[in-house]
C-alpha cells in the first residue's frame, strides 16, 4: 500500500444482527474497513465466524443493521430496493460456491443476464458473453446448459458473469469450496490473472494457498476483524 | 420485450409438467363452463322451437256443449261455431291480433298411382303465420286471392309431399282431392312439432277455407285458432273472445266446456320460468368450477414461485429489479390463461360442432358457445391466477436476495 489508490470499499462499524424471533444473533459486531482499487482481500476465518455476512453486505445483497457503508464512493443507506438492485448490477460482480447459474438456460444467456438487467443492447450482449467465455476457456461450451458442465466449467462461466458488467469489484465467496484441487487451482490462476489485469477483488476462503496468493489477507474471528496483513504477494 | 419472450419460453419448457397443468386448469374450466352454457343455451332454444312447432304462443279452442245453464238455456246444449262468428270478433276484440276457423275432415288424395287418406284442415291465410307453416323454397302457404276466390289450392306437409312426389318437387303440380283437382302452391318446411291437436303437421294439407266448405258442405268450425297481439296479454284476450262469442251464441263466458281453450302460451312461461332454474343451477356449477379451477391455478402459481424463489434470488443478486421479476409473472399467468382459454374455447367449439352430428338434438338441442362466455370464464381464472401469483411473487421480489437464493 505504498501509493493511496481509489477507494472502492468503505466500511465504519459495521454491524448485523439477525433476528430469527426466538434468539437475535450479533454476526458483526464492528467492522472498519476498506478497500482500495487494484488490492486481492482474502477473507479468512472460522466457520460462522461472519464471513458469508460481510460479503453479503459487501455487495449490497443485504443491509447492515447499523454502520455507514459507501461502494465507490456512493452511501448505501436509505437507498431504494432498485436503488440497491442498480449497484450489485453495475458495481458488483458476484461468484458463490454454489455457482448460482440458472440451470435452464444456456452457459451464454447466464453469462448474459446482468447485461440483459444492465439494459445492454441485445447484439452487444451476446458478442461480450461470448468474448468472456473465451476468455475463460469455455469458448466451445457457450451453448451448454449448467448441467451439462463440470463443477470447473459452472464456476468460470459464473466468473464470466460476474465480469459481464464491468464491475468496480469482484465478491466471491469459496468459489473453490464445491470443487476439487484441481479445478479448484484452475479457477484460483483466473482470479490471480484478473487481479493482475488490475482488477479488485474480494475472495472469501479456506484454502489457505489461495489466501497467500491475495495481496492482503482480512481475518475475522466472531464478527470481529482479527487481522489485516498485507502478504508477500502484494510487493 | 423480445428478451422477456424468449425467456418465457424457455420457462415454460422448463417447467412442462406445471405449465401443462396450469394450462389443463384454465381448458377445463372454459371447456366446462363454456359447454355448460351452451347446452343451456341450445336446450332452451329446442324447447322454444319445438313448442312453436305448434304455433306461435296462440290459443287453440274448441266448441263444445254448455255447462252452465244461460238466459234460461239449459246445460249440454251443443256450440256451433260459423265462419261469421270468427269474422265478427275478427278486429272487435281488443288485443286480438289474428283468428281462423279450422275445418278438418279426411280427405282422399290421388297422385298419379298413388291414393292417399289424408287429414285436411280449410283455413284462413294468417293460420299460416299462427300455426308457423313455413313453406319450403318456391313455394307459399294459402293466400288471401285463394280464400277470396275460393281457389282450389293446397298447401302439403312435408311428410306427405315425399309420401306423394318422392324426391321430385311439388309446388305447380295438379292433385286430385276427393275427386276434384288442386294445385299444390307449398310444401311445408321441416319443422320440429313434440304437440300437436290433430295429427304432426308434416302428414296433414291445408286448403282455403272457403274452398272447404264448398267441397263437403261443412258449416261449422271444428276448432280455431288465435292470437293476442301481445303475449303477456293473452289471458284477457281469451277473456274477451269467451265473451264476444258468449255474447253472440248465448253461452257464459265462464263456461269452460261451451268454449274449451288450450293456451300455449302457459307452455312458453314455463320454459322460461324452467330455464331460469337450469340457468341459475347452471351458474352455481359454473361458480363452483371457476372456484376449483381457480384454487388449482393459485395453488399451481403458488408452487412456481416457492420452486423459483431461489431463481429470483440469482436475478435480484444479478441486479434484476422488482418489477421484472413481477412482470415476468404476469406475462407468463397471461399467456398461459390466453392459451389455456384459446384451447378450452377451441374444445367447446369443436364439441358443438360435432354434437349435431349425434342425432339428439331433437331432445336437447344444439349447443351454442358464447364466445363472452368463454373468454369471460378464462379471464376469470387468469385473474385467480394472477392474483394467485402476483403475491407470492411479490413477496419473494421483497425478500433480500440472499434470503430468497437461500430458500
Ligand atoms: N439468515 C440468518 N439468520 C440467522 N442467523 C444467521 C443467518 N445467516 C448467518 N447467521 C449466523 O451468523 C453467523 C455468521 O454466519 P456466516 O454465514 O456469515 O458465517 P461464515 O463465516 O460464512 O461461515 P462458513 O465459513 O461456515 O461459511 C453464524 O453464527 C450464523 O449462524
Ligand atoms: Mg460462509
Amino acid at each position: 500500500m505504498t501509493t493511496k489508490n481509489e477507494l472502492i470499499i468503505r466500511m465504519d462499524e459495521i454491524r448485523k444482527v439477525y433476528d430469527t424471533g426466538k434468539v437475535k444473533v450479533e454476526a458483526l459486531k464492528g467492522i472498519n474497513l476498506e478497500i482500495e482499487k487494484g488490492e486481492m482481500v482474502a477473507i479468512v476465518g472460522p466457520s460462522g465466524s461472519g464471513k458469508s455476512t460481510l460479503m453479503n453486505l459487501v455487495g449490497c445483497l443485504d443491509t447492515p443493521t447499523s454502520g455507514i457503508y459507501e461502494i465507490g464512493g456512493q452511501a448505501v443507506s436509505g437507498v431504494t430496493r432498485d436503488e440497491l438492485a442498480e449497484i450489485r448490477n453495475r458495481r458488483v460482480g458476484f461468484v458463490f460456491q454454489a455457482f448460482n447459474l440458472l440451470p435452464h438456460i444456456t452457459a451464454l444467456e447466464n453469462v448474459e443476464l446482468p447485461m440483459l438487467f444492465g439494459g445492454v443492447k441485445p447484439h452487444e450482449r451476446r458478442e461480450r458473453a461470448s468474448e468472456l467465455l473465451e476468455r475463460v476457456g469455455l469458448g466451445d461450451r457457450l451453448d451448454h446448459k449448467p448441467t451439462e458442465l463440470s463443477g470447473g466449467q459452472m464456476q468460470r462461466v459464473a466468473i464470466a458473469r460476474a465480469l459481464a458488467m464491468e464491475p468496480d469489484i469482484v465478491l466471491a465467496d469459496e468459489p473453490t469450496g464445491n470443487l476439487d484441487s484441481s479445478a479448484g487451482g484452475d479457477i484460483m490462476s483466473i482470479f490471480t490473472n484478473l487481479w493482475q489485469q488490475g482488477r479488485t477483488l474480494v475472495i472469501i476462503t479456506h484454502d489457505p494457498a489461495l489466501a497467500r496468493r491475495a495481496s492482503r489477507v482480512v481475518e475475522i474471528h466472531d464478527g470481529r476483524i482479527t487481522s489485516d496483513q498485507a502478504t508477500n504477494a502484494a510487493a | 420485450m423480445k428478451d422477456v419472450l424468449k425467456q418465457l419460453a424457455r420457462d415454460l419448457k422448463a417447467e412442462k409438467l406445471r405449465t401443462f397443468l396450469t394450462i389443463f386448469g384454465i381448458v377445463w374450466g372454459t371447456v366446462a363452463i363454456s359447454l355448460m352454457l351452451a347446452f343451456g343455451t341450445g336446450l332452451h332454444k329446442q324447447l322454444i322451437k319445438s313448442t312453436a312447432g305448434l304455433g306461435d304462443r296462440i290459443v287453440i279452442a274448441w266448441p263444445g256443449l254448455t255447462s252452465i245453464p244461460y238466459e234460461g238455456l239449459g246445460k249440454g246444449r251443443r256450440i256451433r261455431i260459423r265462419e261469421d262468428d270468427l269474422t265478427a270478433i275478427r278486429g272487435n276484440v281488443p288485443g286480438l291480433k289474428a283468428v281462423s276457423g279450422e275445418y278438418s275432415n279426411n280427405m282422399k288424395v290421388v297422385y298419379g298411382t298413388k291414393t292417399l287418406s289424408v287429414d285436411t284442415s280449410g283455413v284462413v291465410p294468417e293460420f299460416g303465420t299462427m300455426r308457423n307453416m313455413i313453406p319450403q323454397m318456391g313455394g307459399r302457404f294459402i293466400d288471401a286471392v285463394d280464400y277470396n276466390e275460393q281457389r282450389r289450392t293446397v298447401f302439403l306437409g312435408n311428410q306427405l309431399a315425399k309420401d306423394l312426389f318422392g324426391t321430385t318437387p311439388a309446388v305447380g303440380k295438379m292433385i286430385n282431392v276427393n275427386q276434384s283437382p288442386f294445385l299444390v302452391v307449398g310444401v311445408l318446411q321441416e319443422k320440429d312439432q313434440d304437440s300437436n291437436y290433430s295429427g304432426p303437421d308434416d302428414q296433414k294439407m291445408f286448403i282455403p277455407s272457403t274452398t272447404f266448405r264448398a267441397l263437403t258442405d261443412k258449416k261449422y268450425v271444428d276448432n280455431f285458432v288465435f292470437q293476442a297481439a301481445n303475449s303477456d296479454d293473452t289471458k284477457q284476450v281469451i277473456k274477451r273472445v269467451s265473451a264476444a262469442l258468449g255474447k253472440r251464441l248465448r253461452f257464459n263466458a265462464d263456461d269452460k266446456e261451451a268454449l274449451g281453450m288450450w293456451d300455449t302460451t302457459e307452455q312458453f312461461k314455463f320454459f322460461d320460468v324452467f330455464m331460469l332454474a337450469f340457468n341459475a343451477f347452471l351458474g352455481i356449477i359454473g361458480v363452483l368450477t371457476l372456484v376449483v379451477g381457480g384454487i388449482g391455478v393459485s395453488n399451481i402459481m403458488n408452487v412456481v414461485v416457492e420452486e423459483r424463489t431461489r431463481e429470483i434470488g440469482i436475478k435480484m443478486a444479478l441486479g434484476a429489479k422488482q418489477r421484472y421479476i413481477l412482470g415476468q409473472f404476469l406475462i407468463e399467468t397471461m399467456l398461459v390463461t390466453f392459451l389455456g382459454g384459446a384451447i378450452g374455447f377451441a374444445i367447446a367449439l369443436s364439441v358443438c360442432a360435432v354434437f349435431p352430428k349425434l342425432g339428439l338434438s331433437q331432445y336437447v338441442g344444439d349447443p351454442v358457445v358464447s364466445p363472452l362466455v368463454a373468454i369471460l370464464t378464462s379471464l376469470a381464472l387468469g385473474i385467480v391466477g394472477l392474483i394467485a401469483g402476483y403475491f407470492p411473487a411479490r413477496d419473494a421480489a421483497r425478500l433480500d436476495p440472499v434470503v430468497a437464493m437461500k430458500l
